[in-house]
């Protein structure tokens, strides 16, 4: 049974738009617009999207904070909103821009209190606490009241106590967001750490795509309340026509553009002394070999596909390309 | 979709415990909170202090030559007054906007996010608050109050107990009216004006500006028993100083018990509602 299903998952908002001096008109905002999404346990799922695409919508529907306009939604076999009390022990949950540490309570009296709010056995808390602690490096702003945190210590401190319970399935919206390297790196690493032990399931929201490649294997992507991708970040690349890139450097311009086969020139540098190639059905042997009859080379890098370019061509025309596509290996 | 039949445990004995011990902590927790700002605590104690002194005179001038106004001689409004400033931070008249905060703000979706109910929680934390106001702010004015002034102790045996009672049942009340105040935010988003309209009210009749007493006998009877106000400050302060029988002194603290009981369950319910149609706010 998968851990999380969603069918035909949708919210619409009422909003009041002012339309004259005392007039307003009411008008009905999509916000999630039939999702349909089945996860497995153990996966670590990247849920992305341009702002407003409905993310957060579509995890407060998960964690049963907000009721669903259409469609259903099981977690655990739950149904969110009605048995969210009994959900709440099941899931973790760490928003990025909130907080669910109390503000005024140094963090280690924070954890003490979720122990008894999450009816966790001592025994089991402490394993966990001292888990956190070493691979978060929670130690030395244990003492600490939450108000007087930095946001990277914080986020650290929101991730341990969204695990301390050990949830089955864990919802991070943005989790980094806002963050410098070290933390992202701190936050990540814990992440991988998590899913590779295999037993709890990730949701992920992020907009730093080096969260998604870093953690996961699955992505989907959301626009206007809809899933325009599903599955792995390779698929995505091979389905938008993402491909590597050879950069030449050269001793000399050419004088004119070469063509190479299977490889065309994507653009010119530098005056003529650097060509970047997009490998289509040529391999780097050949379009070297190719080269090296042309002219002298000074050297040459092979450019990976970049996810952000791809997400921001979905971002900016979902439309062209495609409509709801199901992409599965 | 395979469906799954989630089965409630019997209440059993250790559900019970677990769930007392899960509400302890809380309360402990709010104390804590609470127990982390004492200068504020020391600025509160003056500031109360300063204005029993100035609630005193007005009283006894009421009182006048004879001493005596609406049923209560000079020593028992000095112990009305005073012990009425040092109640006033425990049952938490004013002040208290968290709840409406967090929901314009969107931070219940954390409150939500627990495996207890809001109300409970809310509630746990806010007797925490009262326990830690009980040590810091009920006893300075009394102290001052017994140290310059001739106030009227207990003479029946069950009157401090009652009274500890009827304390506790007030912070209840103001508890369950403060939680509705707030979560006008559910539907309003801006909450200053049911503020506004409550701190106005509960001001003036539960007893603070002047003893109920003061008012005709058929409107002080109806705000007695038709409002949650009189039994924030008003009942627990009659019911110490032993303005009536012993008899009314327990009708009175019943009294309280019922609309402790109404506000909490229509706390409940109103949060209920408010989850049916809740936005979160934020992204």
């Amino acid at each position: 049974m998968s851990v999380i299903e969603m069918r035909g998952l949708r919210k619409e908002f009422t909003v009041r738009i002012k339309a004259g001096r005392l007039r307003r008109e009411k008008r009905t905002v999509t916000a999630v617009d039939g999702v349909d999404l089945r996860v497995e346990r153990g996966e670590m799922l990247g849920y992305i999207g341009p702002n407003g695409a409905g993310k957060s919508t579509t995890l407060k529907m998960l964690t049963g904070v907000l009721m669903p306009s259409a469609g259903e939604a099981r977690v655990c076999g739950l149904r969110p909103v009605a048995e969210r009390t009994r959900l709440a022990l099941r899931i973790g949950v760490v928003f990025g821009q909130r907080s669910q540490l109390w503000w005024d309570l140094p963090l280690r009296d924070s954890f003490e209190l979720l122990r008894h709010v999450y009816h966790v056995p001592a025994g089991e808390h402490a394993a966990r606490l001292a888990r956190c602690r070493s691979l978060l490096d929670l130690d030395e702003f244990l003492d600490t009241p939450v108000r007087q945190l930095s946001l990277g210590q914080r986020m650290r401190g929101e991730l341990t106590a969204a695990l301390l319970h050990g949830p089955e399935v864990l919802f991070l919206d943005e989790p980094t967001i806002g963050l410098d390297v070290v933390s992202k790196q701190a936050v990540r690493g814990f992440l991988a750490e998590l899913g590779r032990a295999g037993d709890t399931t990730l949701v992920l929201t992020t907009h730093d795509l080096a969260d998604i490649e870093r953690l996961c294997r699955r992505l989907v992507v959301i626009d206007h309340g809809r899933v325009v991708h599903d599955g792995s970040i390779a698929a995505l690349h091979s389905r938008y026509g993402s491909r590597r890139m050879v950069v030449a450097e050269l001793d000399t311009a050419l004088p004119e553009p070469p063509a190479l086969p299977g490889a065309p020139l994507q653009r010119v540098e530098a005056d003529g002394h650097r060509l970047v190639f997009v490998l289509e059905s040529a391999t780097v042997a050949e379009v070297v070999a190719g080269l090296a009859g042309l002219a002298a080379l000074r050297d040459i890098a092979i450019v990976e596909p970049d996810i952000e370019e791809v997400v921001a061509r979905l971002y900016r025309a979902p439309a062209e390309v495609g409509e709801q596509v199901w992409v599965t290996e | 979709m395979g469906s799954v039949t989630a089965t409630v445990a019997p209440p059993t004995d250790s559900n019970v415990t677990r769930w007392f011990r899960t509400f302890g902590a809380i309360v402990g927790s709010g104390f804590r909170r609470h127990a982390t700002y004492r200068q504020a605590a020391v600025a509160g104690v003056v500031t109360n202090s300063v204005f029993g002194f100035l609630r005193y005179y007005i009283f006894v001038a009421a009182a006048g030559a004879a001493g005596r106004v609406a049923g209560y001689d000079r020593a028992q409004l000095a112990t009305f007054v005073w012990v009425g400033q040092g109640l006033l931070a425990v049952v938490a008249i004013w002040g208290w906007t968290e709840l409406a905060d967090r929901i314009r703000t969107g931070e219940i979706a954390a409150d939500l996010l627990r495996p207890i109910h809001p109300v409970t929680s809310y509630f746990a934390t806010d007797l925490g608050r009262a326990g830690f106001a009980s040590l810091s702010r009920l006893l300075p004015p009394v102290l001052i109050g017994l140290l310059f002034f001739d106030v009227y102790l207990p003479r029946r045996w069950a009157t401090l107990p009652l009274f500890a009672f009827s304390v506790l049942l007030a912070v209840v009340v103001c508890f369950g009216c403060r939680y509705l105040v707030n979560a006008t935010a559910y539907w309003l988003q801006d909450v200053r004006g049911p503020l506004i309209l409550w701190t106005l009210c509960s001001g003036v009749l539960a007893g603070l500006y002047f003893p109920l007493g003061f008012l005709p006998g058929w409107l002080e009877a109806g705000l007695r028993y038709g409002t949650p106000f009189p039994s924030l400050l008003q009942i627990p302060l009659d019911v110490l100083v032993e303005r009536d029988p012993a008899a009314v002194q327990f009708g009175l603290v019943g009294v309280q018990l019922g609309w402790a009981v109404a506000l909490l369950a229509l706390c409940r319910l109103v949060q209920r509602r408010a989850e049916r149609r809740m936005v979160v706010q934020g992204g």
